[in-house]
């Protein structure tokens, strides 16, 4: 089709003025582009290299995570979680216990909320180190991939001292943790306190003023904070665009209310802000933890929920009651009583939500994940539409859509 | 802590939409009303555009499937969050299974899009008046709503394991 006419058909009025070479070709942006960092598909109608109009197609890793999830038993389902955003898998488990929590009612030890707070702080550094760093690959500059990942490294070491996994977590229990902090754990979130602010400080003078980054990500991919919200944005990208909305201050949960601590927005809400925000989103994230490890309460390290926790194997074999809870959890058969529970969490991405609705058995009834990515990589199109085929690639890794949070 | 309390939210509908709330309920203070699916579309407008309520934020449209409530077998629910006054609202509409219709509100919100093809893909509800109403994660071919109640995760014709013996069915 000539450019004009297709301009023309769809109210393009603006671009038509600089036609680039008269005429629209159709590119496969993906499925398995370097560039796109994870598995999904852009059909795009470009006219020159400036890009007309984009249509997405999703679903390349769907697992179906929501009608698994109708056969398994709770504490099973963690793992499940794990597999959204692969990037901070931690937020993605605990949010979920925290959602089983809710619906049966269950008191946490501010101990083991003081230690949420810590993991799901470190697990928000970890993935916005990520999204950053790739933005600096998106645009040209490996350097600033390779620095973080050292520092990214050290939280998945923490990770490891936690529950001995590194990206898919299955962490803690409904009801905490199987094991409190250990000696090794102190000491290197001890060290990483004291060595990730200088290391990240670096990192960040690699892009923050570099010239040639501001140039390529300044005004690349924008939204208003109107699109954003009618699209029904949450995360960095909406506050990039800035409205400061954060479920941590709106609706507070395990303890956040304790700490202080700034959501920081941006103004045109382009690839720029977004790095922007995310990056001082980390300097947040710092702060708390370092307010959350300083006033760590004594206490126990879990919630008195037996039917939630493994008993220690001599008293399976001499108790009878820890045998019938030991029985219970091997066997799946922990009921929960019969609910109907929304908890949502800050995830890295945005509002990670968990509709939850048990009618009383050993497995929910009905579970819907409300996915940040799904809901606001809808805009991408819109965000790219009359901006160049380098922008857009940028512009996918700054909204930082993981594969596995689209599809679930 | 909620700036507005469910009563003042429920009260602020019962002028406007009485006829059309058939029951409320506040499971864990999160306020959640059964409503006439075919004022829905109305109501979810009206919550966006009120000055009091400002109800103007789509948090995401769920199906569930109920096979024993006769005529009522597909649930849609809407969640909605107003952040000016920081209270949740649910909004549940039950449908017949021989005809889920009710009316898109992606014009209200355009971020519902993907949230109703999605609710299609897995539920068959039929969202009138959607831009591009047709599958999105699972495949073009499929031909039935795999997460309908009937259809089971695992093989019924298995042999090696039965669950019956674990009180399971």
């Amino acid at each position: 089709m000539e450019a004009k006419e297709h301009y023309k058909a769809n109210e393009l009025t603006d671009l038509s003025k600089d036609t680039i070479d008269g005429e629209i070709a159709t590119i496969n942006f993906g499925p398995t582009h370097p560039s796109t960092h994870g598995i999904f598909q852009n059909v795009l109608q470009v006219d020159g290299e400036k890009i007309v109009s984009a249509e997405q197609t999703v679903g390349y890793i769907h697992r179906a995570f929501e009608k698994l999830a109708e056969r398994r038993p709770y504490n099973q389902i963690t793992p499940i979680t794990d597999r959204l955003n692969y990037c901070s898998s931690p937020i993605n488990n605990i949010g979920w216990e925290m959602t089983v929590e809710k619906l049966i009612g269950a008191e946490i030890p501010k101990r083991v909320q003081y230690m949420r707070v810590i993991i799901m702080e470190l697990a928000r550094i970890a993935d916005h180190l990520i999204c950053d760093s790739v933005i600096g690959v998106d645009a040209g500059a490996l350097t600033s991939f390779f620095y973080p990942f050292t520092e990214r490294e050290k939280i998945y070491e923490l990770y490891e001292e936690i529950c001995g996994a590194r990206l898919t977590t299955n962490i803690g229990r409904i009801g905490g943790f199987e094991r409190d902090f250990n000696e090794t754990f102190h000491t290197k979130l001890k060290s990483f306190l004291k060595t990730f602010p200088p290391a990240f400080e670096e990192f960040n003078s690699m892009l923050e003023r570099n010239r040639i980054f501001m140039d390529r990500t300044k005004g690349a991919g924008p939204i208003s904070a109107e699109r954003a919200l009618n699209y029904s944005f949450t995360g960095p990208n909406l506050r990039a665009a800035g409205v400061d909305y954060d479920v941590r201050v709106a609706q507070p949960y395990s303890s956040y209310e304790d700490f202080d601590f700034n959501i920081p927005v941006g103004v045109n809400g382009d690839t720029y802000d977004r790095f922007m925000v995310r990056q001082e989103e980390i300097r947040q994230s710092m702060r708390i933890i370092q307010q959350a490890y300083s006033n760590l309460p004594e206490g126990p390290y879990k919630a008195d929920l037996p039917e939630f926790f493994l008993p220690p194997k001599a008293e399976v074999y001499n108790q009878m009651e820890a045998l019938i809870y030991h029985f219970k959890i091997i066997m799946g058969e922990t009921h929960i009583p019969a609910g109907e529970v929304y908890h949502a969490v800050e995830g890295g991405n945005g509002e990670l939500g968990y509709y939850l609705i048990s009618d009383g058995g050993r497995n929910p009834y009905r579970l819907q994940f409300r996915r940040p990515c799904f809901i606001y990589y809808q805009a991408y199109p819109e965000m790219i539409k009359g901006m160049t085929i380098s922008d857009a690639v940028l512009t996918l890794s700054s909204m930082n859509v993981i594969a596995g949070e689209l599809d679930a | 802590m909620n700036a507005i309390s469910n009563e003042q939210v429920l009260n602020r509908l019962n002028e406007f939409f009485a006829a059309d709330i058939r029951t409320s309920d506040e499971p864990y203070g999160l306020l959640t009303l059964e409503v006439n699916p075919s004022k829905a579309y109305e109501m979810i407008d009206w919550l966006k555009n009120d000055s009091v309520l400002q109800c103007s934020f789509l948090t995401n449209i769920a199906a569930v499937h109920y096979p024993t409530d006769t005529n009522r077998e597909i649930a849609v629910v809407y969640q909605l969050h107003s952040w000016r006054n920081n209270f949740r609202l649910r909004l549940k509409a039950f449908l017949p299974i021989a005809n889920p219709s009710i009316s898109s509100i992606v014009e209200i919100y355009n971020g519902a899009n993907w949230m109703e093809r999605e609710t299609f893909d897995f539920y068959g509800v039929n969202f009138t008046g959607h831009p591009n109403l047709c599958r999105i994660l699972n495949e073009d071919s499929m031909d039935y709503f795999p997460m309908r109640k009937e259809f089971h995760l695992e093989d019924e014709t298995r042999e090696d394991k039965d669950d019956r013996y674990f009180g399971r069915f």
